[in-house]
């Protein structure tokens, strides 16, 4: 709480990100909370909570299914959504290769990871979403640096980093011509340490696999991945079993472990003051190019 | 810890994006990835040595044309506070972007080059600071190694700022002579300028009085969503959740909603799961009020006691943000707190050139221009003049035609 008249820098992320979620409750007629199952999103689902209640969420939960989860994560969410009492919709990447919409990829590295985008658009579409919360932080990545809280795409899904409105003061502009939409980050100022502190300040339960446990593992491009049926192996790929965590929480194919021991939430906050590597540095789909994030924001990516 | 965000204004040529590198690389708040992509870079100084810069600039069309044209955020803490950096251009053709990034700073750090000493962007970027009424201000004497660290060099360049402070009005300037290249006063004491006997950039930037006097300001707190549960157990439950934007709010308190001039008292502010006794200056609650009275989004709840202006007809300071010059004829939105309401610029009583102060009278007011005008809207707003404060001060217009932001204003008076 405050003292001498002045807000912890934590009230003070918590403040700031409850008024922008107050602001999208206010300005959109259909706004949805992107949710992932990873810690950045329940974040956001602790915030709501203190932003709404006692009232209901102005704003359904969306997940965007790849079909390649952790059990772990499909777990938690069931749970979550029950104790809340608000409305799940889940967009299934499935349909949309089913659809022919988007195609497989091949190969060893094969990911869904870019499809969602094709299916995330296409449930905007679908219900007709004005606004879509995500739990991005602008110290993920360069480009995450320089977008907007209220972040304007056009029918296309796309962000043009030179056409982004100012953003002056706590005014946030959501006027949107129709099939325009706004993504809207609440805890863009957040950087993964403030995300753990609120967590062990707010005692939010994660998923079990942000904790250290034992699972059978392969090494693939430097990176420790978790063996299952969704990852392409061949004869080259030797499972291990190894003690890991996992730092962010993504589709299965595209989400690296780092060893570790850290089995509570204390020793995940020392390895993280510590850690040498950030947190995007786990993430495959970012390596391909210095460039990588900023091409997948134009073309509709979260 | 608290958070202090700050806005670095200078320009490339300046050694912006080195400081903030250099900031960031000394007090260790680049990761093994990062680093490792920035050793692994083909830009390097002159001298072989990494280019921090390159920790600043994050868009492709940046990196090609090696300038920082959008603001980025930067974040990074030490013991004593997390800082939020807003690193902002600092051309003229820039000038929007450097008012957006200043708009919620707490301090300003003006860079100088030491081997210019004040020119006309120095002029400029203090002014916007000014402007925008940015509290704090740090003027870093850069590439002091270039002068092989001269301390009359620097005095006179103390002494012409000095001038330039009191001209723009800027109190509260701190002065500090650095290198970013070479990291002298910046992170660790410089041992190369002895008659300096300051603190480093970080040492004062972490240790800067930023404490809002809270019963100094007037509470004001704009209304965003009305909490209505309308369940059998709390059928009669009303809540207005807003955020304090200035000031204090205590239970009991006398309030007037605003621009109905409804007046009720506080009766229960609620934080989620606690029942505070009072909401000050950040902070984002829910407040009931003892009356049934009309309330909602776009109302402002205000001390009854100390009221703020209520105008149709206000006189401010406009930055013009949009390629299509400012028309007098369009009725354009405004948009302050949370209220939307439709408003026309009546009049243009003059522009600045940023660059000299002097006054200009052509009526064409374009995209980074600034001036003094007279607006008109149609649903009356409740103001504080921006100086005094900011938080219900600061308004933005919105085009219709293309939903883009396209002015800031900085509301000063209600006019007869």
């Amino acid at each position: 709480m405050s003292t001498n008249n002045h807000l912890d820098y934590l009230d003070e992320l918590e403040a700031e990100a409850i008024y922008i979620l107050r602001e999208v409750a206010g300005q959109f007629e259909k706004p949805a909370l992107l949710f992932s199952g990873g810690k950045d999103s329940i974040t956001l689902v602790r915030l709501a909570e203190k932003a709404f209640r006692p009232g209901k969420f102005p704003f359904p939960l969306v997940h965007i299914d790849t079909g390649h989860n952790f059990v772990e994560t499909i777990d938690y969410r069931d749970r979550m959504i029950e104790r809340l009492g608000e409305k799940l919709i889940i967009g299934h990447v499935q349909d949309s290769i089913n659809e022919g919409k988007v195609v497989e990829q091949k190969g060893k590295n094969a990911s869904r990871n870019a499809l969602q985008t094709v299916t995330l658009l296409d449930t905007i579409a679908k219900h007709q979403f004005d606004a879509c919360i995500g739990g991005a932080r602008r110290d993920e990545e360069k480009a995450r640096a320089k977008e907007r809280i209220f972040s304007v795409r056009d029918e296309f899904g796309q962000w043009d980093p030179k056409r982004q409105r100012p953003e002056l003061w706590n005014l946030y502009n959501g006027k949107i011509h129709k099939g325009e939409n706004v993504r809207v980050f609440p805890i863009s100022n957040w950087t993964e340490l403030d995300v753990w502190n609120y967590i062990r300040r707010e005692k939010i339960e994660l998923p079990s696999i942000y904790f250290a446990h034992e699972r059978d593992c392969i090494t693939r491009n430097g990176q420790l991945m978790a063996a299952s049926p969704f990852l392409n192996m061949d004869e080259e790929d030797v499972i291990e079993r190894r003690n890991v965590r996992f730092r962010t929480v993504g589709d299965m194919t595209c989400t690296a472990a780092v060893e570790s021991y850290a089995y509570e939430i204390d020793d995940i906050i020392n390895e993280i003051s510590e850690s040498k590597i950030s947190e995007r540095g786990a993430r495959m789909d970012d390596k391909v190019s210095e460039a990588a994030m900023e091409d997948r924001k134009k073309g509709g990516y979260f | 810890m608290d958070i202090l965000k700050f806005i670095t204004a200078g320009s490339v040529d300046d050694g912006k994006s080195t400081l903030i590198g250099r900031l960031l690389y000394d007090s260790e708040a680049i990761l093994a990835d990062q680093l490792e992509a920035l050793h692994a870079s083909n830009r390097k100084n002159d001298d072989g040595t990494i280019d921090l810069a390159i920790l600043t600039d994050g868009l492709k069309a940046e990196r090609e044309q090696g300038i920082t044209i959008d603001v980025a955020y930067k974040y990074f803490n030490t013991d004593k506070r997390k800082f939020i950096i807003a690193d902002a251009p600092g051309h003229i053709q820039y000038t929007r972007n450097m008012v957006t990034g200043a708009s919620n700073a707490g301090l300003a750090i003006i860079l100088i080059d030491a081997r210019k000493g004040v020119i006309e962007q120095t002029i400029r970027h203090s002014f916007l600071v000014s402007l925008l009424g940015i509290p704090q201000v740090v003027v870093c004497v850069n590439k002091m190694d270039m002068l092989n660290y001269d301390e009359q060099a620097y005095n006179k360049i103390v002494s012409d700022y000095e001038a330039l402070a009191k001209k723009v009005e800027l109190n509260n300037v701190k002065f500090i002579p650095v290198s970013a290249l070479k990291g002298d006063n910046i992170v660790h004491q410089s041992t190369n300028m002895s008659w300096y006997d300051g603190e480093s950039l970080l040492t004062y930037l972490e240790n800067v009085d930023i404490k809002v006097d809270v019963k100094a300001s007037h509470a004001r707190l704009p209304v965003q969503w009305v909490v209505r549960p309308q369940t059998d157990e709390l059928h009669d439950y009303r809540g207005y959740a807003g955020r304090v934007a200035s000031g204090r709010f205590r239970v009991n308190d006398k309030v007037t909603v605003l621009p109905s001039g409804f007046t009720s008292t506080i009766s229960k502010i609620e934080q989620f799961d606690k029942e505070p006794a009072e909401a000050i200056t950040g902070m984002s609650v829910t407040i009931h009020l003892a009356d049934d009275i009309d309330v909602s989004r776009g109302d402002l709840l205000v001390s009854s006691a100390e009221q703020p202006h209520v105008a149709q007809l206000i006189e401010a300071d406009l930055c013009w943000m949009d390629t299509r010059p400012l028309d007098t004829t369009h009725t354009y939105l405004v948009q302050h707190n949370s209220k939307v309401t439709r408003c026309r610029i009546n009049e243009v009583l003059h522009k600045v050139n940023i660059n000299t102060l002097e006054k200009q009278y052509d009526e064409d007011f374009k995209l980074n221009d600034i001036g003094r005008i007279v607006i008109k809207t149609a649903d009356a707003l409740a103001f504080d003049p921006y100086q005094l404060n900011k938080a219900n001060g600061g308004a933005i217009i919105i085009d219709s035609r293309t939903n883009v932001t396209v002015g800031a204003l900085m509301l000063r008076s209600a006019v007869d």
